[in-house]
């Protein structure tokens, strides 16, 4: 124990988390409030979750953020990565600073600007507004964040090993994929993942960019919030809590094992 | 992005030409595919955007005069110059709400990241003194809200605030006060609601600049005579500054042009430029004067924004 750590230090800590967490743990409390008050509790009951489930409108929010949320996900963690490898590895090529410039100022560009800036490309260029232009802006926004992730990943890799599979006769692109590609997986997979709930979190970009037919749930979700509190969107916000929070679990527990994996073999490499 | 070959890729030297031609061309990929991608969605937009803030208001559908074409591209530009206008930065700079909207959404932005920095700071301190043993735990509770949903975070606190709400009931019940608190619906709600939702901004740069720190410095600042608080203000704060510098920009920068907090915190009483430029994309749907309030925006935060840029290409060289 380290005897440096005073009570202050602890009281802080303690103080902090409360307060980052005592808002979400009371909503899903109250999403299980059998009154419709959502702040007077009137015993326990589930029927918030049965009536969200009756809620078509809901449902079909639901299916076009999953679906848009995997796509742009998926490609922005290609592009993110390839970002990534160009800022960490290729240090001189004419429009550099442009490149990072263009990385890290979506990072906090006020979302209201990113939104209205997309939403008069897609019109230039002659686009409808739907599906497609949310998955598009969801993609340039969210691969910005994927290539500041694997690039903190890329800085710390020990590059002896790629010169060492070269040396031995790969070709880079064999180096990439055997060597580099498994070291910053799980840089790369928790890309993904923060791309994806950023992708499901969005409400300012997606109301620019989306269209009708493509309203997704925190669009749906803004809608009934400006109406007053409910029970179903706190339902329904437990729901979304629980899926990313049973998704985060599932990735530390498989980084974990890897790691252990990975300790086990380098012990029976040593002992071999 | 011609010498691109030249710089990657150590050790080709030993490899076929045919060979080093494809690295090339691989490594041109690379870098290409993102570049392009960011150049027409990210930076061509905000030509777009600047170019209609300059064309006029019409009732039709897109709600503007002029449009370039992609295919004329930068001539197309040009072309349509002469039609151009400034009659919307006239009209922002004639009616106070704007100016109003801009000077109170920075000083916002100005008090919440203080705010965020005061109740950040001894979080950050207590993590990066925490027992290695925990610190991995500790930092992934700090991440852990930042997994879920921004709206979601902003809207719990609506139950909280709201003058029946949790808050209130628990003061009423414990006497500490006779009448309710107004807070929902005003500037202290949306101070709540930035300090909330970007805590995590703050937190995991300081932390980051607090743990590499060297504490025997401060021991032996102690062992001279020097006072804790003393201490504190001659080493460590001058210390964490990279991380205190990194954790403000990134507050401060979306709160500017936050939305969602004052929308739903702050009501229809407060003024924020978010707000107004929403309303008037959404509701006046006055495209032209909405682009217009963009481009000031933007510019007005070029400043930080290439304070954080700097920063990050600092901190990337530092890690090497």
């Amino acid at each position: 124990m380290n005897s440096t750590w005073s009570r202050f230090n602890i009281t802080s800590i303690v103080l902090g988390f409360a307060f980052l967490y005592l808002p979400i743990v009371l909503l899903i409390v109250f999403s299980f409030n059998e009154s419709k008050l959502v702040t007077v509790w009137g015993g326990f009951s589930t029927k918030w979750y049965v009536s969200l489930f009756h809620n078509q409108g809901l449902m079909d929010a639901t299916w076009v953020t999953a679906r848009v949320g995997v796509i742009s996900a998926t490609v922005a963690t290609v592009l993110g990565t390839l970002a990534a490898l160009t800022l960490t590895r290729f240090t001189r090529f004419r429009g550099r600073v442009l490149f990072s410039g263009m990385v890290f100022a979506p990072l906090v560009m006020p979302e209201v600007i990113t939104g209205l800036s997309l939403l008069l490309l897609f019109v230039a260029v002659g686009l409808d507004r739907g599906f497609l232009t949310v998955t598009l802006a969801h993609i340039t926004l969210t691969m910005c964040f994927v290539a500041v992730v694997v690039q903190s990943r890329l800085v710390s890799f020990d590059r002896s090993l790629e010169e060492a599979a070269m040396d031995l006769g790969a070709p880079p692109v064999k180096t990439f994929f055997q060597i580099t590609l498994p070291v910053i997986l799980p840089a790369i997979i928790s890309g993904w993942m923060l791309a994806f709930t950023l992708s499901l979190d969005d409400l300012v970009i997606a109301s620019f960019t989306s269209g009708p037919g493509a309203t997704t749930l925190p669009m749906k979700i803004y809608s009934q919030v400006r109406l007053g509190v409910t029970p179903e969107i706190n339902a329904a916000c437990t729901i979304l809590i629980a899926v990313v929070a049973v998704g985060v679990i599932i990735a530390s527990i498989a980084n974990k094992r890897r790691e252990i994996q990975r300790q086990l073999d380098e012990q029976a490499a040593q002992r071999g | 992005m011609t010498d691109i070959a030249a710089t990657a890729a150590p050790s080709t030297e030993t490899a076929t030409l045919p060979a080093k031609l494809a690295t090339g061309f691989v490594n041109r990929l690379v870098i290409i595919v993102p570049y392009l991608w960011l150049l027409f969605f990210f930076l061509v937009p905000f030509i777009i955007v600047f170019k209609i803030s300059l064309s006029q208001t019409a009732i039709s559908m897109p709600p503007y005069t002029p449009v370039i074409g992609f295919k004329d591209g930068v001539s197309g530009f040009f072309a349509g110059v002469r039609e151009l206008n400034f009659d919307n930065y006239t009209w922002l700079t004639q009616d106070a709400l704007y100016f109003n909207a801009y000077v109170t959404s920075l000083v916002i932005a100005g008090i919440s990241t203080i705010l965020t920095l005061i109740v950040g700071y001894p979080i950050a301190y207590g993590m990066a003194r925490a027992p290695a043993t925990i610190r991995p735990t500790l930092l992934m509770l700090v991440i852990l809200p930042f997994w879920t949903s921004f709206l979601i975070r902003v809207y719990a606190w609506i139950g909280i605030l709201k003058p029946e709400g949790l808050l209130n009931q628990v003061l009423l019940a414990t006497g500490l006060i006779s009448q309710p608190l107004v807070i929902l619906n005003t500037y202290t709600a949306i101070f709540i609601g930035i300090v909330y939702s970007y805590l995590p901004f703050m937190v995991l740069p300081l932390y980051s600049s607090l743990e590499k720190m060297d504490y025997s410095l401060i021991e032996a600042a102690q062992d001279l005579g020097c006072p804790p608080a003393g201490a504190f203000w001659k080493i460590t704060f001058p210390l964490s500054l990279p991380g205190v510098v990194a954790g403000c920009l990134l507050v401060f920068i979306p709160a500017v042009g936050e939305f969602v907090i004052p929308d739903l915190l702050g009501g229809s009483q407060t003024l924020m430029i978010g707000k107004t430029l929403w309303n008037e994309f959404f509701s006046n749907r006055d495209w032209p004067v909405s682009s217009a309030v963009a481009v000031i925006l933007l510019l007005v935060l070029t400043i930080p924004i290439m304070f954080f840029q700097q920063a990050q290409a600092k901190a990337q060289e530092q890690s090497k």
